[in-house]
């Protein structure tokens, strides 16, 4: 008795390893269901139906395995469950559960064909489908690139359903009532004469069946939670001080560590431990890579004492100095680092009129959520035991099990809400050096908290780069834009740290450009691949951010330069239904084209990112004391609004993340290391500088999107372009705080 | 030292510089109260001594003994909300929530001193208090209804 093994065929594991030297898989692989999870440690008692949905006699247990950094993950994967499982709120609880390739993400790698989101066309939709198998015969599980919903609106449904008709079979078995006179509410299967049998009390009966098979899903229209406004399952723990995120965690016997990196993330060349080790509480010193790290008996010992270390670096293994960054970065406009030739509607080298030349500059930036890394690992000869917050737990068990000699199977990982990412969390260096340090002290559990300025210094900033326009416009229209995009490739650092090579053109160099829903007559954009410079990773909405900064500031020059209007233009130049009604609801909340008095302005832009397309218009006043942000209207069309108030939360955040590190954020590097270690230095926006912003969210896009990044890429843009409008000052150049001042 | 946290009494022996913030989180177990920057640049730290909010990452052991702590869990509890968090859970204002315990409490203070805040004594007292998130115009939201409803108390 117990499980109801449905996917009890034996898991597969291909390991990353394979795909650096292409992996060849058979489609009868792509065609198996990885096992169920859930199956493996059920009590006797309790019954799962897929890797989503657990039963017991006490409690319902629903799966989230995208983690929650504050995106609402678990609250919106759940309700996804919970409509079609007839559950209310409170009736549940939810866990990100164990690693598995059952939670293989469906939509992410998908999202990276290199065709429009438009095209439909036979090559396009080859490829999504080739490149979304990958992710399952990897059984990639990963939370990023805005799909949590686009990955889980489906699936998470079908669960749900599922569950709710295997129960009414259970309850068909035991009452002997054909199951088409059953109905289900609020967690019970409801008899005709209206006795109520809880799900709960049908666990037992429903892991003797078979679940049932090729479920209808609801009509919409009946929906009681998805779109609809609710309360998120972790608000109160949230405003009460009582959620535990990773770094509040304890275990028995643990002890603290802190580490002393390499800010060249270069090797120890000579250290001195002799201050550290006489401090009080300090219980010892042990070398990591590019670091040292000291245990004692509280987080603030430990971190003082990691201060007290004397250590001298090696040199950096990349340039040393700032300047040395932007030189390479310009001098990748050549045919040599020609990544790839992404777009070329008609052709801009015959294209007359007037001339529009610009140059832009995107710097390096930092993550840095609020909740500093940390992770706690305890590792014994049999298992590795990890608690903390990640996007990629299976890459994780892989990771730790590189570190100490585990199979990585053998890793436990208890994932954990996070405060905050924005990309942070898809780095492993908390979790390989926790493991690293623990694995020296066999037994001890260690919890290893990274201090504000060590967690400055290791990350890994988002991609530099630059972009080279030049457009022709005519007749007061814009008749040609060539664009030139040269960045580094966040993606192929992020994943050659894994050990994987990026095969290909990487299409995030140019993300937000060459994808731009504009039918504009001749109309080019190539990006070139920086080289390597400071290691770096995705960054919230990843090339979007500069690409988009790029191409939206630059198409709004052209426009001025035509004498046209920047919603006018953009609207006649729109080739999709979708992107078009985006910028004109942005249009009306706005009250476009009215008179907003002196010294304002209004700046427009759009750029679509993980299939969303945005449209912001920014207020500006320009007063003595400098620039201020009043007012922001937003709009975007993710298909199904699935939390209208955690979507009008993240399309605020997701504003103010885009303004305030346009504003005055930047990584700078001098002597190999970055100079910029806390806050102050590199702040983003804080409470008196944010406007009121007034959100919309539009559903005529016929597939499901997700809203974690795509309000991000056209806040700087339309910043930029507002600033114009009111001072007819170009910032050209983020932050632009070197350039003009905020109040 | 001695102090009083969220109302119940503690003896430790601790350095005379170790922060507040560290006190609280390793040696008391209080982990509401979190760290972000250590250098008074985030807020998230936030706690109340003796009737004033202050950031606990700035404030020496030495300095708090014989004081009261009031740390979020001592303002209210899930089952006995303050104004201000209940206000915080109305307007959902929470995304990842780590600054949140800091902002609340630094909501509370304000309201303590000022009941009726305009929008620039708003904006001056919780521009301190840094949201990664970016959920400031929910936070402005919550302020000005928990000022609502102690005014109506």
């Amino acid at each position: 008795m117990g499980a109801v093994k449905t996917f009890t065929r034996r898991a597969f594991l291909v390991g990353s390893v394979a795909i650096a030297g292409g992996v060849a898989f058979g489609t009868y692989l792509v065609r198996r269901d990885p096992a169920n999870p859930l199956a493996d440690d059920l009590a006797a008692d309790e019954a799962t139906f897929n890797p989503w949905v657990k039963i017991g006699k006490d409690a319902i247990t629903l799966i989230t395995p995208h983690v929650d950094l504050g995106q609402g993950s678990a609250h919106a994967q759940a309700i996804l469950i919970a409509e079609e499982m007839d559950l209310e709120p409170g009736q549940y609880r939810t866990s990100f559960g164990q690693p598995s390739p059952a939670y293989w993400n469906t939509a992410l790698a998908a999202e990276s064909a290199p065709f429009r989101q438009t095209d439909t066309s036979f090559p396009a939709q080859a490829a999504r489908q080739a490149i979304g198998a990958l992710g399952k015969v990897l059984g990639l599980q990963v939370t990023g690139g805005s799909s949590t919903m686009p990955d889980s609106y489906q699936k998470l449904r079908e669960a749900g359903a599922v569950a709710r008709e295997t129960l009414k079979k259970a309850a068909s078995v035991e009452t002997g009532i054909p199951v088409d006179k059953l109905a289900t509410r609020a967690g019970a299967v409801v008899l005709p004469d209206g006795t109520e049998l809880a799900y709960t009390s049908l666990a037992e009966a429903a892991a003797r069946i078979e679940p049932a098979r090729d479920v209808p899903l609801r009509d919409p229209s009946t929906y009681r939670l998805i779109g609809k406004p609710t309360q998120r399952a972790d608000i109160v723990a949230k405003s009460t001080g009582t959620l535990d995120y990773g770094i509040d965690l304890s275990i028995d016997a643990m002890v603290h560590a802190a580490v002393r990196m390499s800010p060249r993330r270069s090797p120890v060349e000579r250290h001195d431990a002799e201050a550290a080790l006489a401090m009080r509480g300090v219980q010892g010193v042990y070398e990591v890579t590019n670091g040292l790290a000291v245990v004692a008996d509280n987080t603030w010992r430990a971190m003082k004492a990691a201060a007290a270390l004397d250590v001298t670096w090696a040199p950096a293994p990349y340039p040393a100095e700032q300047a040395d960054h932007w030189a390479e970065v310009e001098a990748s406009f050549t045919e040599d680092r020609l990544d790839q030739e992404w777009r070329n509607d008609g052709d801009v080298t015959a294209a007359t009129g007037d001339v529009v030349e610009a140059e832009y500059r995107c710097p390096y930036a930092a993550h840095q959520p609020l909740e500093p890394i940390n992770a706690i690992v305890r590792v014994t000869d049999d298992t590795v035991e990890v608690w903390s917050s990640h996007q990629m737990p299976r890459f994780l068990q892989q990771q730790v099990a590189g570190v100490t000699g585990h199979d990585a199977d053998a890793v436990i990982f208890h994932n954990q809400y996070g405060g905050g990412s924005f990309g942070h969390r898809l780095e492993f260096d908390n979790i390989t050096l926790a493991a690293e340090i623990a694995n020296q002290m066999r037994g001890t559990p260690v919890k290893l908290t990274f201090s504000r300025e060590e967690d400055f210094a290791q990350d890994y900033v988002r991609q530099i780069g630059m972009a080279r326009g030049s457009a022709r416009v005519r007749d007061g229209k814009v008749d040609a834009v060539d664009l030139q995009v040269a960045t580094v490739s966040a993606s192929t650092s992020q994943f050659g740290r894994l050990g994987m090579a990026m095969p290909g053109p990487d299409a995030q160099i140019v993300a937000g450009a060459w994808n731009a829903p504009y039918a504009i007559p001749s109309f080019r954009v190539r990006g070139y691949r920086v080289p390597e410079l400071a290691p770096s990773s995705s960054w919230r909405s990843v090339g979007a951010v500069t690409s988009g900064f790029f191409m939206e500031s630059f198409l709004d020059e052209a426009i001025h330069a035509a004498g046209a209007d920047p919603l006018e233009e953009r609207l006649r130049l729109s080739d999709w239904d979708v992107s078009r009604k985006v910028l004109e609801a942005v249009g009306e909340m706005s009250d476009w084209g009215s008179d907003l008095g002196p010294n304002r302005g209004r700046g427009l832009a759009m750029v679509e990112s993980f299939g969303v397309p945005t449209a912001e218009v920014v207020e500006v006043t320009a007063t003595e004391r400098g620039i201020r942000i009043d007012k922001v209207f937003v709009a975007a069309d993710v298909g199904r609004v699935v939390d209208p108030i955690n979507f009008e939360n993240h399309m605020q955040g997701g504003v103010v993340w885009g303004l305030g590190h346009a504003m005055n954020a930047e990584i700078t590097y001098r002597d190999g290391m970055p100079e910029q270690l806390n806050y102050h230095a590199h702040e983003g926006m804080r409470l008196y500088q944010c406007p009121e912003i007034e959100v919309r969210g539009l559903e005529n896009n016929d597939v499901v999107k997700g809203i974690g990044e795509p309000p991000t890429p056209p806040a700087a843009p339309a910043l930029a372009n507002a600033i114009f409008a009111a001072t007819g000052k170009r910032l050209r150049s983020m932050p632009f705080h070197s350039q003009i001042d905020f109040v | 030292m001695k102090l009083t946290v969220n109302g119940q009494a503690h003896e430790v022996d601790v350095e005379d510089d170790m922060p507040l913030l560290w006190l609280l989180r390793d040696e008391l177990g209080v982990t509401g109260v979190k760290y972000g920057c250590g250098i008074a640049q985030c807020g998230a730290c936030t706690v109340h001594v003796d009737g004033m909010a202050v950031r606990s990452c700035q404030v020496p052991a030495a300095a708090v003994d014989g004081a009261e702590v009031t740390t979020i869990e001592g303002l209210g509890t899930p089952d006995a909300l303050h104004a201000v968090q209940a206000a915080w859970i109305d307007q959902q204002v929470a995304q990842c929530g780590y600054c949140q315990s800091g902002q609340i409490m630094q909501a509370a203070d304000l309201l303590d001193r000022i009941p009726d805040p305009t929008d620039e004594e708003i904006d001056r007292a919780m521009s301190g208090n840094l949201c990664r998130c970016g959920t400031y115009p929910r936070i402005r939201a919550a302020v000005k209804l928990a000022a609502t409803k102690l005014q109506e108390a």
